[in-house]
């Protein structure tokens, strides 16, 4: 199981370190002529299989931006489903090239890894979820209970965090994938389930019977879900970073992956630099000029990939909230491509 | 030819070479020195290979040694043998699962030796329906993977035990539902050392009494027919000393309170599933180690004992066994090792042993993989080593001794 993972990756990691100035990780990927992504293993919203065998999700429309950007080809991705545990070293070990694992940005991630963090994608919270025949209706009153939890993330901690503060007893059940955490909760191991709040949508509508459960409306931690890379190579950090930023302003701009044709043409000077038609044209991130067009037109700008994996054309149907542009009272912000 | 120093360097030159390609021209000599080559290769290797990684390591900025041990490790654990909070450190939940590893580990060893035997001697019974039970049992259990075992008991469990609200119990003692069995928690308090001292001496004096029953019988060749009286009266002392010293021993009963019991002793479902599947399958596999052992004392021996008239279980116990326990005890310790090394599947259902609450949640946190999980590899090894020594020990006690 997980452990045979371990150790491979720890045989990798020997021979990986002897080895450690091997070039960029760009020219890695381009000779390899695909991009090697590490995604969740099965989490609504953010990485699923579909019905013919595709992946689907926020997270996922991010490794087929940096696709996009470097090889013109957003299907050139290769992900590689990994559980909590298995996600930092995976990326240390050179195992995948970016973890775009809906993982939260904290102090001691981005210092004591090796890895950095590029952006926030999503921003999330804690919260919990109840079978609706407890009748229980705040986080307050869940004091004794027995809570599902995933192992290995922040999740656990805060928990911990949030009922000392209140005075409160638990006791944590703790699986290692999304799966057994809701299977359990089913069966009645647990009278919570808690997770960060998107995730909590998208185990709901996993369950047999989703109406029988419902989510309280605490949030009890800030949870910042973004993509990491080693941190030994910036220029690999900055073009990350910037498919995040490309598809946050050409929402900004009105840019969508429909109406590219007719904005090609326009006349507005922001447009004209995100599409690489004027300006620093991506010479910086040694990328192609039409980097920002292709990702736009392959996968679609910030507003599209929200509304068809978690939004409201998803069956999550989550509301944009903190997530919305800064224009429309959200959190989401990304400096300007000059 | 004048006496010079070069002569005398010619004539020792050649003999010193010779003396030398003579010392290393031995046999022995020169295979302690290959081995002694090949050693500083392998050492050199180790430690280069140990620097690159920790030098490589500080390069990339991921963070090395052991000080994360000292760290407040900020989450739960939902079964600790010894004193542990979110505030205790790493080095506590490296030992908090040790002693998760091991319980389950010694429980299943003790569990599958018994059952082993059992449905091994079950498996030679001369009842035709018993002994193909037991080799139904043994070609189900021991040919299905152990990890689809312990998947299969632990939705078991889960399915067949109902909510707490609707726990079986026994009166208020006993309780069974989805989140564990709960017991009674026994409470020491002042004045308890009486009552201690009462179940010591009960325990400690039932094998004094066993060895010296059996010395009276070699020696007068009569049973004393009195022995139950004296075991129910070491069984019974610490009952009566319970019954005077009452109030110092205090029993704490789980009572449902809001979602869960509260107080008591709680044996996890993950634990009591865990268990089920480790000894169902190892069980199998001794089972089958205990017939071979019994098929390999000669039959001839059997008989000898029939013909003294021995009783079926005096043969088994006195001729039989003994003698099959010399093959047993080799492939046993095998099944001892891998049952020690199975309980990592653990982490497949959530019972917090060393593989999941540091080998995982614990990598996941501090991000030290090599150090975690080297110092995981250090634990199965030691304990792995420990089981072999015992049992070559006890091995050796068993052996035929040669007169």
């Amino acid at each position: 199981m997980n452990i045979k993972r371990f150790f491979a990756i720890l045989v990798l990691l020997s021979p990986l370190a002897i080895t450690s100035a091997a070039g960029t990780t760009l020219d890695t990927v381009k000779t390899r002529g695909v991009l090697k992504c590490g995604v969740n293993p099965g989490l609504p919203g953010f990485a699923t299989v579909d019905k013919s065998g595709n992946w689907k999700g926020i997270d996922v429309d991010l490794c087929r931006a940096v696709a996009a950007a470097i090889f013109k080809d957003a299907n050139k991705v290769q992900f590689i489903p990994l559980t909590a545990k298995e996600r930092f070293t995976a990326l240390q070990s050179g195992e995948i090239d970016l973890l775009s694992r809906n993982t939260t940005w904290t102090l001691s991630r981005d210092s004591s890894l090796g890895l950095n963090f590029t952006g926030v994608i999503y921003y999330d919270g804690q919260g919990f979820m109840v079978p609706k025949k407890l009748g229980v209706k705040s986080a307050t009153e869940l004091d004794g209970a027995s809570i599902c939890i995933m192992s290995g993330t922040t999740t656990e901690m805060n928990v911990s965090d949030y009922f000392r503060t209140h005075n409160m007893s638990y006791q944590a059940v703790v699986f290692d994938t999304a799966d057994q955490v809701a299977k359990a909760f089913e069966s009645g191991r647990c009278d919570v389930l808690t997770s960060d709040q998107s995730q909590l949508y998208g185990q709901r509508i996993k369950l047999a019977d989703p109406e029988s459960v419902v989510v309280l409306p605490e949030i009890i931690s800030k949870e910042p879900l973004g993509p990491m890379v080693r941190q030994d190579d910036p220029n690999w950090a900055n073009i990350v970073r910037w498919s995040l930023f490309a598809m946050l302003n050409a929402e900004e701009l009105g840019v969508t992956s429909h109406n590219l044709a007719q904005k090609v043409r326009s006349s507005n000077p922001e447009i004209r630099r995100l599409l690489g038609l004027e300006g620093i044209k991506g010479e910086g991130l040694r990328l192609n000029p039409e980097w920002a067009y292709d990702i736009i037109n392959q996968v679609g700008n910030y507003g599209e990939i929200f509304a068809r994996n978690v939004g409201m054309e998803s069956p999550l149907k989550i509301t944009r909230g903190l997530n919305a542009l800064w224009s429309n009272g959200g959190l989401q912000y990304a400096p300007p491509v000059r | 030819m004048p006496f010079t120093e070069s002569t005398v360097l010619l004539t020792l030159i050649p003999q010193g070479v010779k003396y030398c390609l003579g010392f290393l021209a031995r046999e022995r000599v020169r295979n302690i020195l290959l081995q002694a080559v090949f050693l500083i290769v392998i050492a050199s290797g180790c430690y280069a290979l140990f620097t690159n990684v920790l030098a490589n390591l500080s390069a990339r900025g991921i963070r090395t040694g052991f000080d994360f041990l000292t760290q407040e490790s900020g989450f739960r654990i939902n079964q600790t043998l010894v004193n542990y909070s979110e505030t205790s450190s790493f080095g506590r939940v490296f030992i908090v699962g040790i002693l998760n590893t091991l319980l389950v580990s010694v429980l299943g060893i003790m569990l599958a030796t018994w059952f082993g035997f059992l449905i091994g001697i079950a498996r030679l019974s001369s009842n035709w329906l018993i002994s193909r039970l037991a080799a139904v049992y043994i070609e189900i259990f021991r040919n299905i993977p152990l990890l689809l075992q312990v998947l299969f008991w632990y939705n078991w469990v889960l399915r067949v035990l109902p909510h707490p609200r609707q726990s079986h119990h026994l009166g208020q003692w006993l309780f069974l539902n989805q989140r564990g069995l709960y017991l009674p928690k026994i409470m020491l308090l002042d004045g308890s050392w009486v009552f201690v001292v009462a179940i010591l001496t009960a325990l400690v004096s039932m094998p004094i009494f066993g060895y010296w029953l059996k010395k009276y019988r070699a020696k007068t060749g009569r049973l004393w027919r009195h022995r139950y009286l004296v075991l129910g009266a070491i069984v019974s002392l610490p009952i009566c000393v319970y019954l005077i010293t009452g109030d110092s021993v205090a029993w704490e009963l789980p009572v449902l309170k809001g979602f869960n019991f509260r107080g008591g002793v709680v044996l996890l479902p993950e634990l009591i599933a865990l268990l089920l599947a480790l000894t169902i399958y190892t069980t199998a596999f001794i089972a089958e180690i205990v017939r071979a052992g019994i098929q390999a004392v000669p039959k001839g021996q059997i008989e000898a004992a029939s013909a003294l008239g021995f009783s079926l279980n005096q043969r088994l116990t006195l001729i039989v066994i003994p003698q099959a326990l010399r093959v047993i005890i080799p492939p046993l310790t095998n099944q001892y090792l891998n049952l020690l090394k199975n309980s990592s599947l653990a982490t497949a259902i959530g019972y917090p042993d060393l593989v999941n609450v540091f080998a995982g949640t614990t990598v996941n946190i501090t991000g030290q993989a090599i150090e975690v999980i080297a110092m995981t590899m250090a634990v199965y090894l030691i304990f792995s080593l420990l089981i072999s020594l015992l049992m070559n020990i006890y091995n050796r006690l068993v052996a035929l001794v040669e007169r």
